[in-house]
């Protein structure tokens, strides 16, 4: 490797994403049946079949994100489903982007992962190579733009769909954006849920949450969440105690991201198992 | 085109090294040290925006002295250079040696082709992510790459700041310790520096990724009046009697300078 020098006409600036592009570093687009771990069943199916499988169609996930009073909280389930089977019972679908924002994916998971990579080397590539950090809004409309070159991608099955948040230092509060698959970005005002598994989520975050909700609060309801989803939808995962395998749940508020542990997670879990029992929810809609 | 006039290929070498010298030392200098904690580099900087020293990868950090816009460009390559690789590979597989060589091929490469060599020195360091093998490369302007240990001095007054540095430095003093002493031989016997005089960073040990730190004015005004600067140790004192002047920075760098770069010169 020489050093990567640029005539003034040709400078690829703060991007990362051009720079690969100028330096041909960019990696050969995946063939869509080589993905053999999709969160999502749609890696499997074929071009000709891919625009039925599209629209708010199942993705093998479920994502949370809820503002809290000091930020955000997100939590994402750790299964990704390959058709009826299961292909991992202990993949991340929740990262940190940057110190004070977090990503989190649902779709094809080999895609997805690659994008979030991406997204991360960018925005700390900005960051070096301006000297100052992007804005929250900025980092918001970087990702969309990833997700939207991503189309082509997704119309043969591979589609992505990120949810993104963060703290924004500049308005001091945590903020919510969700991403339709053209790269099309929507600010959330309180919560979100993404996912085959979202919309159990959303209505359980739905009814639990109010404003000005504590840190605590907030991560026991996005626990909450995720255990409801996991209860309707065979393609998102439960807590596995057995293994040890927990949901990811994080924080980012003005301090940064923060991954709560293992332990305050089944912690919560058991928490919500208690109220379940004690409500008597538990006995489920068959016996 | 034809040469108009037939001038001795020793003679371009010098005339470039002289000129590249000039716009060096008309800048202020840097010091690229070790402290208990990892790297630390002091450099006298008036500006707060325009920075010597800045972040290349986790655990990777450059500074240089010179022209600024031309410093800035290696800088910014360097960025793309350890992203792309990081990328590429693994972020582990990042490092200041192969980074320090490719900067040295270039500088090496522009001394003896370009019209008009770089006018800069660059530092590029690494901290050891387990022990404290921590390493400071320091590039000058032809290409010449030295590998140090302890202290390393960019810049105009580069003798004469080393040898003060050379009667201060300790392994392993702490992160006040370090600046005072930095900051005691940069300015010498006669003038004094205060903290928004300088620019300081650290690449240190901690919880994060990103090892890469800048220590603000406030905390370096601090850590400058928190005490004396370290005593000079008589041996080194005496030492650096001997080599005063400042004029020459040819034998200090000769003694550990690994030549690599310019080796085309060897294939006429």
């Amino acid at each position: 490797m020489s050093l990567p020098l640029f005539p003034s006409g040709g400078d690829p600036g703060p991007s990362f994403t051009e720079l690969l592009r100028r330096t041909r570093l960019a990696g050969p687009q995946i063939p869509p049946g080589a993905v053999s771990d999709a969160v999502s069943s749609p890696g499997r199916q074929l071009p000709g079949a891919a625009m039925t499988s599209m629209p708010g169609v199942a993705h093998g996930t479920t994502i949370v994100a809820l503002l809290y009073e000091e930020g955000v909280v997100v939590a994402g389930d750790r299964r990704a489903t390959d058709g009826h089977q299961i292909a991992h019972r202990s993949i991340e679908k929740v990262f940190p982007a940057d110190r004070h924002s977090a990503v989190a994916i649902a779709g094809a998971a080999g895609t997805a992962v690659e994008m979030v990579r991406l997204f991360q080397t960018q925005l700390e590539h900005y960051e070096k190579v301006e000297g100052t950090r992007l804005s929250l809004e900025g980092k918001a409309n970087q990702l969309g733009q990833m997700v939207g070159a991503n189309l082509a991608m997704a119309m043969q099955g591979l589609v992505v769909i990120p949810l993104f948040a963060g703290y924004d230092l500049r308005l001091k509060r945590g903020r919510i954006f969700t991403y339709d698959v053209t790269g099309g970005r929507f600010e959330e005002s309180d919560f979100h849920a993404t996912g085959s598994g979202g919309r159990d989520a959303k209505s359980t975050v739905k009814l639990g949450y109010r404003e000005h909700l504590g840190r605590d609060e907030a991560v026991e309801l996005a626990v909450a969440a995720l255990y409801e989803a996991a209860d309707e939808d065979t393609a998102t995962g439960g807590p596995d105690p057995l293994r040890g395998i927990y949901p990811v749940v994080a924080t980012v508020d003005a301090e940064g991201y923060r991954r709560l542990e293992d332990t305050e997670v089944a912690e919560r879990f058991q928490n919500v198992l208690e109220q379940r029992r004690e409500r008597g929810a538990g006995s489920g809609e068959s016996s | 085109m034809t040469m108009p006039y037939y001038v001795a290929p020793e003679q371009v070498m010098k005339d470039r090294a002289e000129y590249a010298q000039k716009g060096i030392a008309r800048g202020r200098s840097l010091i690229g040290t070790t402290y208990d904690r990892g790297v630390l580099i002091v450099a006298e900087n008036p500006s707060s925006t325009l920075h010597k020293i800045s972040e290349i990868y986790d655990r990777v950090a450059f500074a240089g002295v010179g022209r600024y816009n031309e410093f800035d460009q290696l800088r910014v390559a360097g960025v793309r250079h350890a992203d792309t690789k990081g990328y590429a590979y693994s972020r582990e597989d990042v490092d200041a040696r192969s980074l320090a060589t490719v900067y040295a091929q270039y500088l090496g490469q522009v001394f003896t082709h370009e019209m008009k060599p770089l006018e800069v020195e660059i530092l590029v360091a690494e901290l050891d992510p387990v022990g404290d093998a921590h390493q400071l490369f320091h590039i000058a302007y032809d290409g010449t790459v030295a590998d140090e240990q302890r202290f390393t001095v960019l810049g105009g007054d580069a003798e004469a700041i080393a040898n003060r540095m050379a009667a201060r430095f300790h392994q392993g003093w702490t992160l006040g310790e370090g600046i005072r002493g930095c900051v005691a031989s940069l300015s010498g016997p006669t003038r004094t520096l205060r903290g928004d005089d300088l620019e300081v960073a650290v690449l240190e040990h901690g919880p994060w990724r990103r090892t890469f730190r800048r220590i603000d004015d406030a905390e370096v005004s601090e850590l400058l009046a928190d005490g004396e600067p370290p005593e000079l140790t008589v041996t080194a004192a005496s030492a650096a009697e001997g080599k005063s002047e400042a004029g020459s920075r040819k034998p200090s760098r000769d003694e550990d300078a690994a030549e690599t770069g310019d080796a085309p010169a060897g294939e006429a």
